[in-house]
Protein backbone atom coordinates (compact mmCIF):
# COMPACT_ATOMS: atom_id res chain seq x y z
CA UNK A 1 0.00 0.00 0.00
CA UNK A 2 2.96 2.88 0.70
CA UNK A 3 3.87 1.91 -2.60
CA UNK A 4 0.78 3.16 -4.42
CA UNK A 5 0.09 5.79 -2.36
CA UNK A 6 3.50 7.17 -2.50
CA UNK A 7 2.89 6.73 -6.68
CA UNK A 8 -0.54 8.05 -6.60
CA UNK A 9 1.20 11.30 -4.83
CA UNK A 10 3.83 11.69 -7.33
CA UNK A 11 1.73 10.98 -9.90
CA UNK A 12 -1.15 13.35 -8.92
CA UNK A 13 1.53 16.32 -7.91
CA UNK A 14 4.10 16.48 -10.76
CA UNK A 15 0.81 15.20 -13.31
CA UNK A 16 -1.20 17.66 -12.14
CA UNK A 17 1.06 20.54 -12.18
CA UNK A 18 2.34 19.61 -15.37
CA UNK A 19 -1.42 19.56 -17.09
CA UNK A 20 -2.52 22.88 -15.72
CA UNK A 21 1.29 24.43 -16.99
CA UNK A 22 0.50 23.15 -20.29
CA UNK A 23 -3.35 24.55 -20.53
CA UNK A 24 -1.80 28.07 -19.07
CA UNK A 25 0.61 27.92 -22.29
CA UNK A 26 -1.86 26.67 -24.76
CA UNK A 27 -4.13 29.74 -23.47
CA UNK A 28 -1.14 32.36 -23.23
CA UNK A 29 -0.33 31.58 -27.13
CA UNK A 30 -3.71 31.91 -28.09
CA UNK A 31 -4.10 35.37 -26.27
CA UNK A 32 -0.83 36.99 -27.88
CA UNK A 33 -2.29 36.17 -31.46
CA UNK A 34 -4.81 38.55 -30.34
CA UNK A 35 -2.60 40.77 -28.00
CA UNK A 36 -0.19 43.18 -30.20
CA UNK A 37 3.46 43.30 -28.74
CA UNK A 38 2.88 46.76 -27.09
CA UNK A 39 0.39 45.11 -24.66
CA UNK A 40 3.47 43.25 -23.62
CA UNK A 41 5.88 45.23 -21.52
CA UNK A 42 8.06 42.41 -20.72
CA UNK A 43 9.00 41.31 -24.23
CA UNK B 1 3.66 37.11 -35.70
CA UNK B 2 6.78 36.30 -34.22
CA UNK B 3 7.03 33.29 -31.68
CA UNK B 4 10.38 32.88 -29.34
CA UNK B 5 12.21 29.40 -30.28
CA UNK B 6 12.04 28.13 -26.99
CA UNK B 7 9.12 29.67 -24.49
CA UNK B 8 5.89 30.67 -25.39
CA UNK B 9 4.98 34.79 -25.33
CA UNK B 10 4.66 34.85 -21.80
CA UNK B 11 8.35 33.67 -21.81
CA UNK B 12 11.51 36.13 -21.39
CA UNK B 13 15.29 35.16 -20.59
CA UNK B 14 14.62 35.76 -17.06
CA UNK B 15 12.08 33.10 -16.73
CA UNK B 16 13.33 30.68 -19.25
CA UNK B 17 16.24 30.02 -17.16
CA UNK B 18 13.99 30.10 -14.39
CA UNK B 19 12.20 27.17 -16.18
CA UNK B 20 15.06 25.43 -17.65
CA UNK B 21 16.40 25.54 -13.72
CA UNK B 22 13.36 24.58 -12.43
CA UNK B 23 13.28 21.64 -14.62
CA UNK B 24 16.32 20.40 -13.80
CA UNK B 25 15.57 20.62 -9.91
CA UNK B 26 12.43 18.74 -10.35
CA UNK B 27 14.68 15.57 -11.80
CA UNK B 28 16.98 15.53 -9.56
CA UNK B 29 14.17 15.75 -6.82
CA UNK B 30 12.39 13.11 -7.90
CA UNK B 31 15.60 10.96 -8.39
CA UNK B 32 16.53 11.65 -4.45
CA UNK B 33 12.73 11.57 -3.44
CA UNK B 34 11.38 8.65 -4.93
CA UNK B 35 15.06 6.50 -5.53
CA UNK B 36 18.27 7.84 -3.69
CA UNK B 37 17.32 8.30 -0.34
CA UNK B 38 16.45 5.88 2.30
CA UNK B 39 13.10 4.86 3.81
CA UNK B 40 12.63 5.69 7.21
CA UNK B 41 13.05 3.74 10.11
CA UNK B 42 9.43 4.40 11.51
CA UNK B 43 7.51 5.00 8.06
CA UNK B 44 8.91 3.41 5.48
CA UNK B 45 8.47 4.76 2.21
CA UNK B 46 5.57 6.91 3.28
CA UNK B 47 8.19 9.67 4.56
CA UNK B 48 8.53 9.95 0.61
CA UNK B 49 5.03 11.67 0.61
CA UNK B 50 6.38 14.50 3.21
CA UNK B 51 9.18 15.86 0.54
CA UNK B 52 6.20 16.89 -1.44
CA UNK B 53 3.60 17.22 1.43
CA UNK B 54 5.92 19.82 3.63
CA UNK B 55 6.98 22.37 0.47
CA UNK B 56 3.72 22.52 -0.89
CA UNK B 57 2.20 23.55 2.39
CA UNK B 58 5.14 25.90 3.39
CA UNK B 59 4.53 27.55 -0.48
CA UNK B 60 0.98 27.17 -0.24
CA UNK B 61 1.04 29.80 3.06
CA UNK B 62 3.53 31.85 1.50
CA UNK B 63 1.10 32.08 -1.91
CA UNK B 64 -1.29 33.51 0.73
CA UNK B 65 0.99 35.59 1.98
CA UNK B 66 2.11 37.03 -1.01
CA UNK B 67 -1.54 37.48 -2.34
CA UNK B 68 -2.49 39.50 0.86
CA UNK B 69 1.26 41.63 0.35
CA UNK B 70 0.02 42.62 -3.25
CA UNK B 71 -3.70 43.26 -1.77
CA UNK B 72 -2.47 45.69 0.03
CA UNK B 73 0.26 47.06 -2.36
CA UNK B 74 -2.86 47.60 -4.85
CA UNK B 75 -5.17 49.28 -2.30
CA UNK B 76 -1.87 51.66 -0.78
CA UNK B 77 -2.59 54.63 -3.28
CA UNK B 78 1.07 55.48 -3.87
CA UNK B 79 1.69 51.99 -5.33
CA UNK B 80 -1.41 51.46 -7.06
CA UNK B 81 -1.05 49.53 -10.10
CA UNK B 82 -3.19 46.44 -11.58
CA UNK B 83 -0.04 44.52 -12.06
CA UNK B 84 -0.20 44.02 -8.33
CA UNK B 85 -3.72 42.71 -8.40
CA UNK B 86 -2.78 40.65 -10.94
CA UNK B 87 0.14 38.92 -9.23
CA UNK B 88 -2.34 38.63 -6.06
CA UNK B 89 -4.56 36.87 -8.41
CA UNK B 90 -2.19 34.59 -10.19
CA UNK B 91 -0.35 33.93 -6.27
CA UNK B 92 -3.91 32.93 -5.17
CA UNK B 93 -4.59 30.21 -8.43
CA UNK B 94 -0.63 28.73 -7.66
CA UNK B 95 -1.59 28.61 -3.79
CA UNK B 96 -5.15 26.53 -4.40
CA UNK B 97 -3.05 24.47 -6.91
CA UNK B 98 -0.30 23.91 -3.96
CA UNK B 99 -3.09 23.46 -0.95
CA UNK B 100 -5.29 20.90 -3.03
CA UNK B 101 -1.63 18.60 -3.30
CA UNK B 102 -1.19 19.29 0.16
CA UNK B 103 -4.22 17.94 1.75
CA UNK B 104 -4.48 14.98 -1.25
CA UNK B 105 -0.14 13.91 0.45
CA UNK B 106 -1.38 15.04 3.59
CA UNK B 107 -4.67 12.55 3.61
CA UNK B 108 -2.41 9.67 1.86
CA UNK B 109 0.31 10.04 4.13
CA UNK B 110 -1.82 10.03 7.34
CA UNK B 111 -3.55 6.87 6.02
CA UNK B 112 -0.29 5.17 6.21
CA UNK B 113 1.01 7.20 9.19
CA UNK B 114 -2.13 6.88 11.51
CA UNK B 115 -4.43 4.68 9.91
CA UNK B 116 -6.92 7.66 9.03
CA UNK B 117 -7.22 9.67 5.67
CA UNK B 118 -8.56 12.72 7.96
CA UNK B 119 -8.32 14.13 11.62
CA UNK B 120 -9.71 17.52 13.38
CA UNK B 121 -6.55 18.61 14.82
CA UNK B 122 -5.99 22.56 14.28
CA UNK B 123 -3.09 22.19 11.35
CA UNK B 124 -5.43 20.47 9.24
CA UNK B 125 -8.55 22.16 9.63
CA UNK B 126 -6.77 26.11 9.57
CA UNK B 127 -5.00 24.49 5.90
CA UNK B 128 -8.78 23.04 4.94
CA UNK B 129 -10.50 26.64 6.08
CA UNK B 130 -7.61 28.54 4.01
CA UNK B 131 -8.12 26.65 0.99
CA UNK B 132 -11.89 27.38 1.08
CA UNK B 133 -10.79 31.04 1.94
CA UNK B 134 -9.19 30.89 -1.47
CA UNK B 135 -11.81 29.57 -3.03
CA UNK B 136 -13.87 32.03 -2.34
CA UNK B 137 -11.46 35.05 -2.86
CA UNK B 138 -11.06 32.90 -6.74
CA UNK B 139 -14.40 33.60 -7.17
CA UNK B 140 -15.02 36.87 -5.98
CA UNK B 141 -12.38 37.76 -8.52
CA UNK B 142 -14.51 36.24 -11.59
CA UNK B 143 -17.74 38.73 -10.20
CA UNK B 144 -16.87 41.08 -13.05
CA UNK B 145 -16.94 44.82 -13.22
CA UNK B 146 -14.26 46.78 -14.29
CA UNK B 147 -10.55 45.80 -13.83
CA UNK B 148 -10.18 48.50 -10.82
CA UNK B 149 -13.61 47.31 -9.49
CA UNK B 150 -12.36 44.03 -9.66
CA UNK B 151 -8.69 44.69 -8.01
CA UNK B 152 -10.62 46.88 -5.40
CA UNK B 153 -13.39 43.77 -4.10
CA UNK B 154 -10.58 41.26 -4.19
CA UNK B 155 -7.63 43.55 -2.22
CA UNK B 156 -10.64 43.57 0.55
CA UNK B 157 -11.49 40.39 1.04
CA UNK B 158 -7.79 39.05 0.55
CA UNK B 159 -6.82 41.37 3.56
CA UNK B 160 -10.27 40.54 5.77
CA UNK B 161 -8.96 37.35 5.22
CA UNK B 162 -5.54 37.90 6.69
CA UNK B 163 -7.79 39.21 9.97
CA UNK B 164 -9.40 35.95 9.93
CA UNK B 165 -6.92 33.51 9.69
CA UNK B 166 -5.09 34.57 13.02
CA UNK B 167 -8.20 34.49 14.34
CA UNK B 168 -9.30 31.36 12.75
CA UNK B 169 -5.71 28.98 13.59
CA UNK B 170 -6.55 30.39 17.68
CA UNK B 171 -10.26 29.15 18.17
CA UNK B 172 -9.07 25.83 15.95
CA UNK B 173 -5.97 25.40 18.15
CA UNK B 174 -8.12 25.62 21.29
CA UNK B 175 -10.85 23.47 19.74
CA UNK B 176 -8.28 20.77 18.86
CA UNK B 177 -4.91 21.04 20.16
CA UNK B 178 -1.95 19.14 17.82
CA UNK B 179 -1.78 15.55 19.76
CA UNK B 180 1.23 14.62 20.98
CA UNK B 181 1.95 11.49 18.37
CA UNK B 182 1.45 13.80 15.32
CA UNK B 183 4.40 15.73 14.99
CA UNK B 184 5.58 15.87 11.06
CA UNK B 185 9.58 14.74 12.75
CA UNK B 186 9.06 11.18 14.02
CA UNK B 187 12.49 10.38 14.92
CA UNK B 188 16.13 11.03 13.34
CA UNK B 189 15.74 12.12 9.86
CA UNK B 190 19.29 10.79 7.60
CA UNK B 191 21.20 13.47 5.86
CA UNK B 192 19.69 12.14 2.51
CA UNK B 193 16.27 12.37 3.59
CA UNK B 194 17.41 16.06 5.33
CA UNK B 195 18.55 16.83 1.63
CA UNK B 196 15.12 15.35 -0.39
CA UNK B 197 13.39 17.77 1.87
CA UNK B 198 16.21 20.98 1.18
CA UNK B 199 15.93 20.49 -2.63
CA UNK B 200 11.64 19.38 -2.45
CA UNK B 201 11.77 23.17 -1.01
CA UNK B 202 14.14 25.14 -3.08
CA UNK B 203 12.50 23.53 -6.15
CA UNK B 204 8.57 23.82 -5.56
CA UNK B 205 9.60 27.42 -4.41
CA UNK B 206 11.16 28.24 -8.18
CA UNK B 207 7.91 26.78 -9.55
CA UNK B 208 5.88 28.77 -7.77
CA UNK B 209 7.76 31.72 -8.80
CA UNK B 210 7.81 30.57 -12.81
CA UNK B 211 4.00 29.90 -12.20
CA UNK B 212 3.16 32.91 -11.09
CA UNK B 213 5.41 35.11 -13.47
CA UNK B 214 3.80 33.12 -16.36
CA UNK B 215 -0.05 33.07 -14.87
CA UNK B 216 0.90 36.96 -13.94
CA UNK B 217 1.85 38.06 -17.50
CA UNK B 218 -0.69 35.89 -19.02
CA UNK B 219 -3.77 37.81 -16.76
CA UNK B 220 -2.14 41.41 -17.97
CA UNK B 221 -2.60 39.80 -21.89
CA UNK B 222 -6.27 38.65 -20.98
CA UNK B 223 -6.59 42.51 -19.50
CA UNK B 224 -5.24 43.71 -22.44
CA UNK B 225 -7.53 41.75 -24.65
CA UNK B 226 -10.54 42.78 -22.63
CA UNK B 227 -9.28 46.55 -22.79
CA UNK B 228 -9.48 46.27 -26.42
CA UNK B 229 -12.47 44.12 -26.88
CA UNK B 230 -13.99 47.67 -25.35
CA UNK B 231 -12.24 50.27 -27.49
CA UNK B 232 -13.26 48.20 -30.92
CA UNK B 233 -16.62 48.02 -29.39
CA UNK B 234 -16.65 51.42 -28.96
CA UNK B 235 -15.09 52.21 -32.05
CA UNK B 236 -17.46 49.59 -33.76
CA UNK B 237 -20.73 51.44 -32.47
CA UNK B 238 -19.17 55.40 -33.25
CA UNK B 239 -18.48 54.05 -37.03
CA UNK B 240 -22.15 52.57 -37.19
CA UNK B 241 -23.18 56.25 -35.99
CA UNK B 242 -21.21 57.66 -38.37
CA UNK B 243 -22.11 55.15 -41.53
CA UNK B 244 -26.10 55.85 -40.39
CA UNK B 245 -25.95 59.47 -40.52
CA UNK B 246 -23.67 58.95 -43.98
CA UNK B 247 -26.60 57.58 -45.42
CA UNK B 248 -29.38 59.40 -44.55
CA UNK C 1 -29.83 54.40 9.44
CA UNK C 2 -30.78 51.14 11.99
CA UNK C 3 -34.02 53.10 13.16
CA UNK C 4 -35.09 52.75 9.01
CA UNK C 5 -34.00 48.99 8.79
CA UNK C 6 -35.69 48.47 12.47
CA UNK C 7 -39.05 50.12 11.12
CA UNK C 8 -38.74 48.25 7.90
CA UNK C 9 -38.73 45.04 9.73
CA UNK C 10 -41.53 46.18 12.65
CA UNK C 11 -43.77 46.73 9.83
CA UNK C 12 -43.04 43.54 7.54
CA UNK C 13 -42.34 41.16 10.26
CA UNK C 14 -40.28 39.50 7.99
CA UNK C 15 -37.95 37.72 10.79
CA UNK C 16 -41.01 37.26 13.05
CA UNK C 17 -42.74 36.08 10.28
CA UNK C 18 -40.15 33.81 8.20
CA UNK C 19 -36.77 33.29 9.64
CA UNK C 20 -37.76 32.28 13.31
CA UNK C 21 -39.66 29.62 11.77
CA UNK C 22 -37.16 28.63 9.61
CA UNK C 23 -35.04 28.62 12.32
CA UNK C 24 -37.52 26.20 13.79
CA UNK C 25 -37.31 24.15 10.81
CA UNK C 26 -33.55 23.42 10.97
CA UNK C 27 -33.44 22.16 14.35
CA UNK C 28 -36.29 19.90 13.65
CA UNK C 29 -34.63 18.64 10.47
CA UNK C 30 -31.19 18.19 12.75
CA UNK C 31 -33.49 16.06 14.93
CA UNK C 32 -34.76 14.07 11.80
CA UNK C 33 -31.19 13.42 10.27
CA UNK C 34 -29.48 13.10 13.68
CA UNK C 35 -32.05 10.50 14.69
CA UNK C 36 -30.90 9.32 18.05
CA UNK C 37 -32.00 11.59 20.96
CA UNK C 38 -28.51 10.90 22.97
CA UNK C 39 -26.60 12.58 20.34
CA UNK C 40 -28.86 15.21 20.30
CA UNK C 41 -28.74 16.06 23.37
CA UNK C 42 -24.79 16.05 23.33
CA UNK C 43 -24.90 18.68 20.47
CA UNK C 44 -27.76 20.51 20.90
CA UNK C 45 -25.41 24.06 21.70
CA UNK C 46 -23.92 23.16 18.54
CA UNK C 47 -26.88 22.85 16.73
CA UNK C 48 -28.06 26.51 18.01
CA UNK C 49 -25.29 28.29 16.50
CA UNK C 50 -25.52 25.82 12.88
CA UNK C 51 -29.14 26.90 13.02
CA UNK C 52 -28.03 30.57 14.10
CA UNK C 53 -25.59 30.86 10.87
CA UNK C 54 -28.31 29.29 8.38
CA UNK C 55 -30.46 32.26 9.47
CA UNK C 56 -27.83 34.49 9.48
CA UNK C 57 -27.82 34.27 5.51
CA UNK C 58 -31.22 35.08 4.93
CA UNK C 59 -31.41 38.06 7.41
CA UNK C 60 -28.48 39.35 5.53
CA UNK C 61 -29.59 38.86 2.09
CA UNK C 62 -33.09 40.63 3.06
CA UNK C 63 -31.31 43.69 4.86
CA UNK C 64 -29.48 44.31 1.58
CA UNK C 65 -32.09 42.93 -0.64
CA UNK C 66 -34.20 45.78 1.21
CA UNK C 67 -31.27 48.37 -0.28
CA UNK C 68 -31.16 47.43 -3.73
CA UNK C 69 -34.57 47.53 -4.37
CA UNK C 70 -35.05 50.67 -4.38
CA UNK C 71 -31.11 52.12 -5.09
CA UNK C 72 -31.42 53.49 -1.24
CA UNK C 73 -28.03 52.65 -0.47
CA UNK C 74 -26.25 55.14 -3.27
CA UNK C 75 -28.89 57.81 -1.67
CA UNK C 76 -27.41 57.68 1.55
CA UNK C 77 -24.10 58.23 0.11
CA UNK C 78 -25.11 60.95 -2.34
CA UNK C 79 -26.77 62.39 0.78
CA UNK C 80 -22.69 62.58 2.68
CA UNK C 81 -23.64 59.92 5.12
CA UNK C 82 -20.48 58.38 5.93
CA UNK C 83 -19.58 54.76 4.98
CA UNK C 84 -18.73 53.88 8.46
CA UNK C 85 -22.11 55.29 9.53
CA UNK C 86 -24.29 53.19 6.77
CA UNK C 87 -21.85 49.96 8.02
CA UNK C 88 -22.58 50.45 12.08
CA UNK C 89 -26.39 51.28 11.45
CA UNK C 90 -26.89 48.13 9.42
CA UNK C 91 -25.14 46.17 12.12
CA UNK C 92 -27.36 47.65 14.28
CA UNK C 93 -30.62 46.74 12.78
CA UNK C 94 -29.08 43.23 12.08
CA UNK C 95 -28.07 42.68 16.21
CA UNK C 96 -31.75 43.55 17.32
CA UNK C 97 -32.88 40.95 14.54
CA UNK C 98 -30.54 38.60 15.29
CA UNK C 99 -30.69 38.74 19.00
CA UNK C 100 -34.69 37.72 18.66
CA UNK C 101 -33.73 34.85 16.92
CA UNK C 102 -31.48 33.26 19.16
CA UNK C 103 -33.30 33.70 22.37
CA UNK C 104 -36.31 31.60 20.08
CA UNK C 105 -33.41 29.20 18.78
CA UNK C 106 -31.91 28.85 22.55
CA UNK C 107 -35.51 28.28 24.05
CA UNK C 108 -36.54 25.57 21.01
CA UNK C 109 -33.70 23.96 20.96
CA UNK C 110 -33.72 23.57 25.32
CA UNK C 111 -36.78 22.31 24.35
CA UNK C 112 -36.36 19.87 21.67
CA UNK C 113 -33.10 18.18 22.56
CA UNK C 114 -32.42 18.44 26.37
CA UNK C 115 -29.25 19.43 26.14
CA UNK C 116 -26.93 16.80 28.42
CA UNK C 117 -23.83 15.65 28.92
CA UNK C 118 -22.04 13.24 26.85
CA UNK C 119 -20.12 11.44 29.32
CA UNK C 120 -22.20 11.72 31.99
CA UNK C 121 -25.78 11.84 30.89
CA UNK C 122 -26.20 15.00 33.12
CA UNK C 123 -28.75 16.55 32.82
CA UNK C 124 -28.63 20.97 31.92
CA UNK C 125 -28.21 22.85 34.62
CA UNK C 126 -29.53 26.60 34.70
CA UNK C 127 -27.95 28.91 36.87
CA UNK C 128 -27.09 32.50 37.31
CA UNK C 129 -23.45 32.68 36.49
CA UNK C 130 -24.57 30.20 33.47
CA UNK C 131 -27.00 32.61 32.47
CA UNK C 132 -25.33 35.49 32.96
CA UNK C 133 -22.78 33.90 30.59
CA UNK C 134 -25.48 32.91 27.45
CA UNK C 135 -26.67 36.23 28.01
CA UNK C 136 -23.12 37.84 27.34
CA UNK C 137 -21.85 34.97 24.80
CA UNK C 138 -25.29 35.86 22.65
CA UNK C 139 -24.27 39.83 22.47
CA UNK C 140 -20.70 39.02 21.25
CA UNK C 141 -21.46 36.42 19.11
CA UNK C 142 -24.21 38.40 17.56
CA UNK C 143 -21.97 41.44 17.23
CA UNK C 144 -19.37 39.33 15.54
CA UNK C 145 -21.99 37.93 13.07
CA UNK C 146 -23.93 40.98 12.10
CA UNK C 147 -20.38 42.64 11.27
CA UNK C 148 -19.22 39.91 9.24
CA UNK C 149 -22.73 39.76 7.91
CA UNK C 150 -22.85 43.57 6.72
CA UNK C 151 -19.50 43.04 4.91
CA UNK C 152 -19.88 40.10 2.74
CA UNK C 153 -23.69 41.25 2.63
CA UNK C 154 -22.59 44.32 0.72
CA UNK C 155 -20.08 42.63 -1.10
CA UNK C 156 -22.57 40.21 -2.72
CA UNK C 157 -25.52 42.47 -2.81
CA UNK C 158 -26.53 44.11 -6.20
CA UNK C 159 -25.94 41.96 -9.37
CA UNK C 160 -27.58 38.36 -9.86
CA UNK C 161 -24.68 35.72 -9.99
CA UNK C 162 -23.66 37.65 -6.48
CA UNK C 163 -26.07 36.54 -3.87
CA UNK C 164 -24.96 32.76 -4.33
CA UNK C 165 -21.03 33.99 -3.58
CA UNK C 166 -22.24 34.71 0.31
CA UNK C 167 -23.00 31.37 1.67
CA UNK C 168 -19.53 30.52 0.25
CA UNK C 169 -17.77 33.66 1.71
CA UNK C 170 -19.83 34.50 5.10
CA UNK C 171 -19.96 30.82 6.49
CA UNK C 172 -16.07 29.95 7.12
CA UNK C 173 -15.25 33.12 8.02
CA UNK C 174 -18.08 33.09 10.79
CA UNK C 175 -16.17 29.46 11.52
CA UNK C 176 -14.50 31.28 14.87
CA UNK C 177 -17.56 32.41 16.02
CA UNK C 178 -19.24 28.45 15.47
CA UNK C 179 -16.58 27.11 17.86
CA UNK C 180 -16.49 29.99 20.20
CA UNK C 181 -19.98 30.23 20.28
CA UNK C 182 -21.04 26.50 20.84
CA UNK C 183 -18.15 25.72 23.61
CA UNK C 184 -19.26 29.01 25.47
CA UNK C 185 -23.22 28.16 25.10
CA UNK C 186 -21.84 24.35 26.61
CA UNK C 187 -20.56 25.92 29.53
CA UNK C 188 -23.24 28.14 30.10
CA UNK C 189 -25.69 25.41 30.51
CA UNK C 190 -23.16 22.75 32.45
CA UNK C 191 -23.06 20.28 30.01
CA UNK C 192 -20.42 19.00 27.74
CA UNK C 193 -17.36 19.03 29.85
CA UNK C 194 -16.80 22.82 29.47
CA UNK C 195 -15.88 24.90 32.22
CA UNK C 196 -16.39 28.00 33.25
CA UNK C 197 -13.56 29.47 33.12
CA UNK C 198 -12.99 28.30 29.56
CA UNK C 199 -16.47 29.49 28.53
CA UNK C 200 -15.88 32.96 29.41
CA UNK C 201 -12.24 32.50 27.66
CA UNK C 202 -14.26 31.70 24.27
CA UNK C 203 -16.25 34.87 25.29
CA UNK C 204 -13.06 36.47 25.08
CA UNK C 205 -12.06 35.49 21.64
CA UNK C 206 -15.96 36.14 20.58
CA UNK C 207 -14.96 39.83 21.79
CA UNK C 208 -12.02 39.79 19.89
CA UNK C 209 -13.75 38.54 16.86
CA UNK C 210 -16.12 41.26 17.07
CA UNK C 211 -13.96 44.10 17.88
CA UNK C 212 -11.64 43.07 15.00
CA UNK C 213 -14.53 42.76 12.15
CA UNK C 214 -16.53 45.61 13.57
CA UNK C 215 -13.00 48.38 13.05
CA UNK C 216 -12.56 46.65 10.13
CA UNK C 217 -15.70 46.04 8.97
CA UNK C 218 -16.04 49.93 9.06
CA UNK C 219 -12.85 50.47 7.45
CA UNK C 220 -13.62 48.57 4.28
CA UNK C 221 -17.26 48.96 3.52
CA UNK C 222 -16.79 52.43 1.98
CA UNK C 223 -14.88 50.20 -1.05
CA UNK C 224 -17.22 47.82 -0.93
CA UNK C 225 -19.97 50.02 -1.57
CA UNK C 226 -18.23 52.33 -4.11
CA UNK C 227 -18.47 49.87 -6.61
CA UNK C 228 -22.04 48.36 -6.64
Amino acid sequence: MQTTFVAICYVATFGGIGLLTAAMMRRARQLADKVPPEDRPWT
Amino acid sequence: MSRSVSGGPTSTTFSRALGLATLIGLIWFVAFGLFFSPDDEVQGKGVRILYIHVPTAWLAYLAFLVTAAASAAYMWKRTRSLTWDRIAGASAEVGVLFMGITLLTGSLWGRLSWGTYWVWDSRVTTTTFLFITYVGYLAVRNLGGSHHQRAKRSAIIALLAVLEIPLVHFSVTWWRPLHQGESVASGKLSGLMLFSFFVGMIVFTMLYVWLVLHRQRMLAMEDALDDRGLEDALAARRSEAIDAGATR
Amino acid sequence: MAAKDLRIELRSRIVLNQVVPFALVVLVMFGFALDDDAVLSRVAPGLIWLATMFSLLIVVQRAFAVETADGALDALQVAGVRPSGIFLGKTAALVVQLIVLQIVAVALAVLLYQPASGSTGERLRLDLPGLALLAVTLLAATCGLAFVGTIYGGLAAGATGRETLLPLLLLPVAAPVLIGATRATQASLHVGGTSMREGWAWVALLVTFATVFGIGGSLAFGSLMDDQ
